[in-house]
């Protein structure tokens, strides 16, 4: 009796519960945007867009709302079929995202109601979902994003930022290489969105995924990423490499100042569009 | 803080028998009185009385199980049809196009009216009465089935799709369980038109039953065994009503309206 006892608690002593996430190789996966263009009905949203993001790179992406940034991330996903041109993977090996390799986060989390905060978290799993030790993925994630007393709750429960969190975790779970974020924090207070901001990025410089954030906030763009692009009309207007330190500084200058370059050239481009409309 | 947990908690269930007790309170010392006709209305002891009567004789007991039979097997076929053709047009916009306007029509007849024709199909059957019920349950379930599937949240499904569910994941894990708050509606539903269909069509034509049973009563002018099936269907019809409350309490125990404080 005892000896059954010991060997059945044996597996909990080799696998402790931390704050580190599933172990994973840095292992982001290179994109290239080939003149990718999508237009709805008579309406062109992306004119040609070309773009070489580097495995494990962090790309924001601004612009106005109604540029088609989302659209860019949703193209990437396969949700909707580009009017024209097309994405390269892994160095122009696959022309379709493997649906594993990459996984999204919406502005909204998308939490099936009916499902506890676990098996939310296991349904980024996919079809591993059923194999050894997949539960302890989904709670070690779950653990990472410091949500594992949560566990058996309903989502309903929960508040917007936990949400999030919990939907932050059902993209990584599956470890995947390319990680894009529609707006994910767009809903967010400010104060939640800056701790969700922090912990996006440990889990980026953890991970080694490539990330790409569709975002309106331009500091938030300038705070998390190597690249900002910014589209307009349709075609990528500005590519900037941000090169500061990390972890870097809301509010420091030179985030403030290359804020301000962005957005400058944001309102420029917004008074230049209203004027056309007055005309 | 006590008393409030206690009046939200034992009071709740007893507070909805109060005003059905006092009514029956009421309704006795009336007759008892004489205010009013037993030629009106038989007291409520009278009616328990006739119940206990025809409870030692048997012939309630068959009766009783000869309609929840005709329920329960007409609500299986009708809601089970019900069910399939709401998932079928709900999940195919083509299955919609062939059948929702033909069944739209004939949801428009009531289904009632159909119990010369009935009649004439089958006779005072057992086949008669499953049909006429069956018919009844068929639309609520089915409109609730097709509308709970369409108005599954779509952000949900295509986070599905995005996380590479396959169509048989999407319909077990999204789908079903966002409709079925939808379903239960049309179940509750299709539960009272069960109890309707089979009251008229029990009166009307049968040999055993509970409407059988009243209409029995009325030719001999034994008032009490009338009022006995009336109270007998009420019953029936709370029992199935309470039962699909207790079912959507646990299916939808998820759901922040079900969730108990």
């Amino acid at each position: 009796m005892s000896t059954t006892a010991l060997r059945r608690a044996a597996p909990t002593v080799e696998f402790p519960a931390t704050a580190a996430l599933p172990s994973a190789p840095p292992h982001g996966l290179a994109v290239t945007i080939d003149g990718l263009s999508k237009s709805f009905g008579g309406n062109a949203v992306l004119r040609g867009i070309d773009l070489r993001v580097a495995a494990g790179e962090f790309v924001a992406i601004v612009g106005r709302s109604g540029c088609g940034k989302s659209t860019l991330l949703r193209l990437l996903l396969n949700l909707e079929q580009p009017s024209g041109g097309g994405f390269f993977f892994d160095d122009g090996a696959a022309r379709v995202c493997d649906p594993r390799a990459a996984r999204v986060m919406f502005q909204e989390p998308r939490l099936l109601p009916w499902a506890s905060v676990i098996a939310n978290v296991e349904v980024g799993l996919g079809a591993e979902r059923r194999a050894v030790g997949a539960r302890q993925r989904a709670l070690d994630t779950l653990d990472a994003v410091e949500l594992a007393d949560k566990r058996d709750d309903w989502p309903a429960v929960l508040s917007g930022g936990q949400k999030q969190r919990v939907s932050l975790a059902r993209a990584l779970v599956s470890g995947p290489r390319i990680l894009a974020l529609d707006e994910p924090l767009g809903a967010l207070d400010a104060l939640t969105r800056i701790a969700m901001q922090r912990l996006m990025e440990r889990v980026w410089l953890d991970q080694g995924f490539t990330a790409l954030l569709v975002t309106h906030d331009v500091a938030e763009a300038v705070t998390l990423a190597d690249r900002v692009i910014m589209i307009e009309d349709g075609a990528i207007a500005v590519d900037l490499r941000v090169d500061l330190a990390r972890p870097r500084q809301r509010g420091s200058a030179g985030v403030a100042a290359l804020e301000g370059r962005i957005l400058d050239r944001l309102l420029s481009g917004a008074a230049l569009a209203d004027r056309t409309a007055l005309r | 803080m006590i008393r409030r947990a206690f009046s939200a908690g034992r009071l709740d269930g007893l507070t909805q028998w109060l005003v059905p007790l006092a009514v029956i309170a009421a309704w006795q010392i009336a007759v008892s009185a004489g205010w009013l006709s037993t030629r009106i209305l038989p007291a409520p002891s009278d009616v328990a009385e006739a119940g206990l009567r025809l409870a030692r004789s048997g012939e309630l007991a068959r009766n009783m199980w000869v309609s929840f039979w005709r329920a329960a097997v007409g609500f299986a076929i009708g809601g089970g049809i019900g069910f399939a053709f709401g998932l079928a047009n709900g999940l195919s916009k083509r299955c919609e196009n062939v059948f929702d306007g033909t069944l739209q029509m004939v949801r428009n007849v009531p289904h009632l009216a159909l119990i010369p024709l009935v009649i004439l199909w089958f006779g005072i059957d057992e086949t008669a009465k499953i049909f006429l019920v069956a018919l009844g349950v068929f639309f609520p379930i089915y409109i609730d089935t097709q509308h709970g599937i369409r108005s599954v949240d779509p952000q949900l499904i295509e986070m599905g799709r995005a996380y590479g569910m396959t169509p048989s994941e999407l319909f077990w894990r999204v789908l079903l369980p966002g409709a079925l708050p939808s379903i239960f509606v049309g179940v509750r539903f299709g539960l009272g038109i069960m109890w309707l269909t089979l009251i008229v069509a029990e009166t009307i034509a049968a040999s055993s039953g509970i409407g059988y049973m009243a209409m029995q009563a009325r030719e001999f002018l034994l008032l009490d065994v009338v009022v006995l099936s009336i109270v007998i269907y009420a019953l029936l019809g709370k029992a199935a009503d309470t039962v699909a409350r207790i079912l959507e309490r646990i299916c939808l125990s998820w759901h922040p309206a079900f969730q108990r404080t």
